[in-house]
This record gives C-alpha cells, structure tokens and sequence, in this order.
C-alpha cells in the first residue's frame, strides 16, 4: 500500500539568472515498509524534491508550484498551513541530512535536543522524555547512552553525531524516514555501520525510507527500488536488480559505467560526455540528449515521456525514446572517447 | 596529445635500472596540540608516525585510508608543504629536508601537487591564462610573453580545454572543469612526480570518470609518477600499481593492487575492503561483510601497541596487540607487507582467500 504519493512535483526558485526548476513534474510512490532510492548526480533535483516532501522549501525564493500534489496517506500536504505541515513533519515523517554536525545546535547538549524533540511532539515530562531519549540512543547503538546524553555535540565522533540525527528523527516513530546523503560526510568503516543500522531500524520498525545519495554502490546496498533523476526529473525507475543490471535509459547506464570496478567498466574507465545543464536552462527535448551517445533527431524535437520499457517489472519505467525505437541503440556506442 | 610534452622532456631512465625517484624513509609529523589561556603545547597530535616506501618512475603510489589516518600530511611533508618532524626524504637522490630555498624551488619543478577541491585552490580574480603565466614567469620557463602564450594554449588542449577559456575566471567553469584547470598548472613545469590528493572526491560520478582518465592518460604519455591519496577503494583499485594502507599514522599493509584486494591479509585491510559499498545488486551469501565496532581512536592519545587493536575483530588477538607495535614486515609473496603480528601464521584465516 502506498505511504508517499507524489504527483507531478514542481519545485521552481527565482534567482538571478532567471527561474530555476529546480525539481519539474516528478511523480512516485513510496509504499509502507519499504527502501525506496533516489540516485543522480549534484543537481538533479533529488534533495530539493526531498525538502519539498518535508515542507522545508525556503518561500521565497522557491515554490512549490500549486498544481503539484503530495499525499501523505491520502492527506494532500501542498498548501497546508505551516500549523498543520508541522504536525505531519517530525510526527509522520523525519529527516535526516548529510552533516550532522550542522544540523545539530552546538551549545545544547545532545539530550537536550532529544528531550525537545519529545516534549514538542510526543507531549512527554521531561523525566519521561530523558528515559526514552536515553533508550533512542541505545537503540541507535550508542554506547554508555546515559552518559552520552549529557554531552554536547562536538564531544562525539561524526559517525555518533549521524547516530543521534537518527535517534531524533526517530523520537516520534515516524512512518517515513527521508535520509539525504546521510553517510557521505562519513568514513566507509561508519558509513558501513550507518547503513546497517538503517536497515535494522527500517526492519524492526516497518518504517520506509526513502534514502538520497549520488552513491551508486550505498543505493546497491540497501534499496528495494531505485529512481535515477536527471536534470529535474526521472528518467529511469525500477528494482535494483533491473537497475544495475539491465539499465534502460542511457544515463543510468553512463552513469554505470563510469565507476571504476565495475563489470562494464574494463581498463578504461567509460565518462558520461560534457557536463550536467544547468536548471536555469534546461535543452530542449530529451534533457539528457546532447550528452547521449544514442541520440537522433527526434531527441531534440520532442520530450521523452516516462514509458514501460518491455519485460520491466510493475512500475519500471524509462524517459527515453529507445522504449520505442529500441533499433536506435548504438550498439558499440563508446562513452567517453575522451 | 601525445608528445606534445615529451620531446622536451629527458629520456627516462630503461625500465632495467630501477631506481626510486621518492625515498621516504621512517617520516614523522607530529602537531603540537595547544590548549588553555596561555598558548602551550600540552599534547601532540602524531598524525604521521614512522612511515616508510618508495616510489618509482612512472608508478602510481596510492595511500588509502580514513579521515585523520595521515594521507594527506603525508603528501605534504614530501613536497615541504609543511616541515616534517623526523624522518628522511629523498627525490631523486637529494635530501629534500636539506633543500635551501633556491633548491625547493628546483624541486617544485619536478614535483607538484593537485588538491581535492579544484575550486578553493584557484585564485578567484586570476583568469586561467594569468595563472599559469604566473607559474611559467615564477619558473622561468618560456623565453617571452608570446612563448608563455602559446605554451598555455598547449596545456590547456593537453588537459582537454578550448583555447578560449584562457580568459575566463575559476567560477565559469564545471567543478571537473576546474579540476582539469588544476592539473594543468601542475603540469604547466613539466613534473616527473605528481601528488594526488583527493583529486575526484568532490567530482560527480560521471565527471570523476573523465578526470581519472586523463590522470592516466598523461602518465602513459608523460611517464608522470604519482602518489595518489584517496578513500575511495574503487579509484584507487583503477588507478594504482601499488597501495599503502594507513591507519593512525602508520602504514598497515603495503602491496601491488591486485594482490591487495585479492589477497589482504591486515584485519583492517580487510574490513576496509568488504565495507565499501559496491555498485552491484546483493546475491544473499555472497559477500561476508565485516562491520567494525566503534570509532577510530583519537591520535592525540592513540592505543599502546597495535594502533588497530582497540577496533580489531581478529579471532586471535591478545593482551600482546596491546603491547607491540607491529613492524610492517614482508609477507610471502611480491612485495606485500603487513604490520600485524597475529596475521603472518594464520593465512588462511578470515577473507584471506589465498591458497595457504
């Protein structure tokens, strides 16, 4: 059953070089229980559709555009007043972001800022919230959690710092976690043991994460499903397995191969052309177009909608022409003859 | 772009006589930890403690490891970036730690550096063009404005970047752009000996891709060597011919890449190894993670003997780790050296798939 549903996003900025969008006409699921992935490089839209779902968009300069929808089961989230978004966000659905140690407030100690979270939502004493708060923390694997609680952030390791993030997004069991690059500030050895601890949590609790990360390997790692986004919008959704394996759209698979040690990778590590548009100005037609090794005319004269690619699992889906003309597909085609 | 450089440059050494252009021998940098109202050093922080390895012409060197492990200190005391505490350093033959200033200059001829963040170390009110003309008048090479011209134009097609972009300011361009601009100045005096530090961390995936390319490709062609610092396991497996593994400011395991990540033989090593996340979907079974438990120890008050032991999860291990300092010691085989004690007679233990 779905949890998360977003319609058609549109999350625009004004800047100075013009309107920026950010994030346009994303739509998906993310359904109870479940480990949905949002992969694409830096600026893509992935955290701004995430800080949309939480209401968090500074207004202005940005917007969420009116005719985007995001049901939080079945509850229509765009246009609520701050009031009510509040009850939603930290009650239902919490974040947890990429550094921990900004998100944390130096001259409080940890406790303290678990306590509040507690006492805000949960309506608790604040001896009962110290209980509780003491046993987030050793839920989250923090040892000697009741010392802990009394110091202040910089006294912990970046890896206990994220931990504490988690603790208090989970202070008031929500039903989603969004997590946005939450191990990327961390070394491989913590981030191994921040990963393991999500997916404990996500078990234990039957609580869907939605997890941002430009990792391909972190979403291997832990998702069900993936959406891959490019330049505002998605452009490939599927499994894991399908993903990895059998990338549909051109992007996905650049993307593939361009990591080292990969199997399609080789001695010759194959780049994805040129370099990511910018939201001010996005190229015509297929976004991904001028960077693709497949593309024709057709790529530039119309917009690729999302379509099933044949044999794809229920919900795979790929912005691409190729679904159509599947005899376009360069077969040798070389990424990156730098 | 192939030997656009190399017909200035001298003939390298015939792969008969081996002879290492970097010697680093037992190099140590400690920084004084200063505390209280009075500014004095209570502690030091020994971020490198005793390491050792050479590196030859051509090779790529890399040095893996977590954040605060040393990687980066390390590169810097080779290039006199900061002053090393102990220790020797040698390029090609000369004791770099002697160098007077008119030397240091000679050596940053034959060595450079390119850093992590292409954006941070670009001077914002300098165009491209301007800043390698400042490095070609400061290493006076190129006779006149006009040579000093057309060279910059030849770097800049080395590195894969259009002639116009010689007038344009560092925040025109991509962060891969950037990086490239980054390189270009280090090659800019014709270096044998390149440090890599962190040089695509802050790249996109796709972006890093190309920039790891023409780090090879400009070794191939220029017969550059490189000690590259990285923590992603990936680009080093890519990039390397041999990996020297650092924790706490020691190395803990040193060996020819493929005999690293086929065969590692230091706990550490082999935690670091199967932690990495891979781009591949999981085959339940396939892969037996080894998640370690805790932090890594601060080095202003590192653990007594073993610096790993406090997180080591080797079945062997015993009130000795706490009391030894493992030497990093030749294991069978080419080359590989490892610094635990318990690990040289149990091969066959762990992820060490070895035929014993």
């Amino acid at each position: 059953m779905s949890l998360l549903q977003v319609q058609d996003l549109r999350t625009y900025f004004s800047t100075d070089a013009g309107l920026a969008r950010a994030v346009d006409g994303v739509s998906f699921e993310v359904n109870e229980g479940e480990t949905l992935g949002i992969v694409g490089e830096s600026g893509c839209g992935k955290t701004v559709a995430a800080l949309s779902i939480m209401g968090l968009i500074p207004s202005p300069p940005g917007q969420v555009m009116p005719e985007s929808s995001i049901r939080f089961r079945g509850n229509e989230l765009v246009g609520l007043p701050e009031a009510s978004m509040r009850k939603t966000r930290g009650n239902r659905i919490a974040m947890v972001f990429q550094e921990p140690m900004s998100s944390l407030n130096p001259v409080f100690t940890v406790g303290n800022q678990i306590q509040e979270a507690l006492v805000l939502h949960r309506s608790l004493a604040r001896r009962d919230a110290r209980k509780i708060g003491v046993e987030l923390l050793n839920e989250v694997g923090i040892p000697e959690p009741d010392q802990r609680f009394d110091e202040y952030p910089h006294q912990l390791s970046g890896g206990m710092r994220q931990r504490v993030m988690i603790a208090m997004a989970l202070s008031c069991e929500p039903d989603l976690l969004i997590a946005d690059e939450p191990t990327t500030a961390l070394d491989v050895t913590i981030q191994a043991q921040i990963l393991e601890l999500l997916a404990e949590l996500s078990a234990r609790r039957g609580m869907a994460v939605l997890l941002i990360t430009h990792d391909l390997g972190v979403i291997a790692e832990v998702c069900d499903r993936v959406l891959v986004m490019y330049a505002g919008q998605i452009v490939e959704t599927g499994t894991v397995e399908e993903i990895f394996v059998r990338p549909s759209h051109p992007y996905a698979e650049g993307l593939l191969r361009s990591i080292p040690g990969t199997s399609a990778g080789g001695d010759r590590l194959h780049p994805i052309q040129g370099s990511v548009p910018s939201s001010v100005d996005w190229p015509s037609g297929c976004r991904f177009g001028d960077r693709c090794p497949h593309a024709w005319d057709r790529c530039t004269a119309e917009s690729p909608r999302l379509t099933a690619p044949p044999g794809g699992s229920p919900g795979r889906l790929s912005r691409c022409l190729l679904t159509e003309e599947p005899r376009r597909r360069v077969r040798s085609a070389a990424f990156g003859a730098t | 772009m192939t030997g656009i450089l190399s017909g200035s440059h001298p003939a390298r050494a015939p792969e008969a006589v081996k002879r290492p252009l970097v010697q680093v021998r037992n190099l140590r940098k400690y920084f004084p930890l200063v505390t209280g109202i009075l500014p004095r050093a209570r502690a030091q922080v020994k971020a490198v403690d005793g390491v050792s390895f050479d590196i030859f012409p051509g090779e790529t060197l890399s040095l893996v490891g977590e954040s605060g492990c040393g990687k980066s200190t390390t590169g810097r005391a080779i290039l006199r970036l900061i002053e090393a505490t102990g220790g020797e350093i040698h390029f090609d033959g000369q004791d770099v730690r002697a160098m007077d200033s008119e030397e240091l200059r000679q050596l940053r001829r034959r060595a450079q550096i390119i850093f992590q963040d292409p954006f941070a170390s670009l001077n914002p009110r300098m165009t491209v063009g301007q800043m390698l003309d400042e490095v070609l008048r400061v290493h006076r090479l190129g006779k006149d404005r006009a040579a000093r011209r057309s060279r910059i134009r030849q770097l800049l097609d080395i590195v894969g970047l259009l002639p116009e972009h010689t007038d344009r300011y560092p925040h025109e361009f991509s962060g891969g752009q950037r990086q490239r601009i980054g390189i270009a100045r280090a090659l800019s005096v014709e270096p044998d000996f390149i440090v890599c530090d962190e040089p695509v961390s802050a790249l996109d995936v796709s972006v890093q891709a190309q920039v790891i390319n023409l780090l090879k490709d400009l070794q191939d062609n220029l017969g550059i060597a490189y000690l590259f610092i990285a923590h992603d396991l990936a680009v080093v497996e890519h990039v390397s011919d041999r990996v020297a593994v650092m924790y706490l400011g020691h190395i803990v395991e040193s060996a020819p890449v493929r005999t690293l990540y086929e065969h590692p033989s230091h706990p550490y090593t082999q935690a670091l190894l199967s932690a990495a996340p891979r781009p591949e979907p999981r085959r339940e079974g396939s892969r037996d993670r080894i998640v370690l438990r805790g932090d890594v120890p601060s080095p202003v008050s590192p653990p007594t003997g073993c610096p790993f032991r406090t997180r080591c999860w080797h079945p062997s291990k015993d009130a000795l780790c706490a009391e030894v300092l493992p030497a990093l010691e030749p294991l069978a085989g080419d080359d590989h050296a490892s610094a635990c004690i318990k690990c040289r007679d149990d091969r066959d233990y762990g992820l060490d798939r070895s035929p014993a």
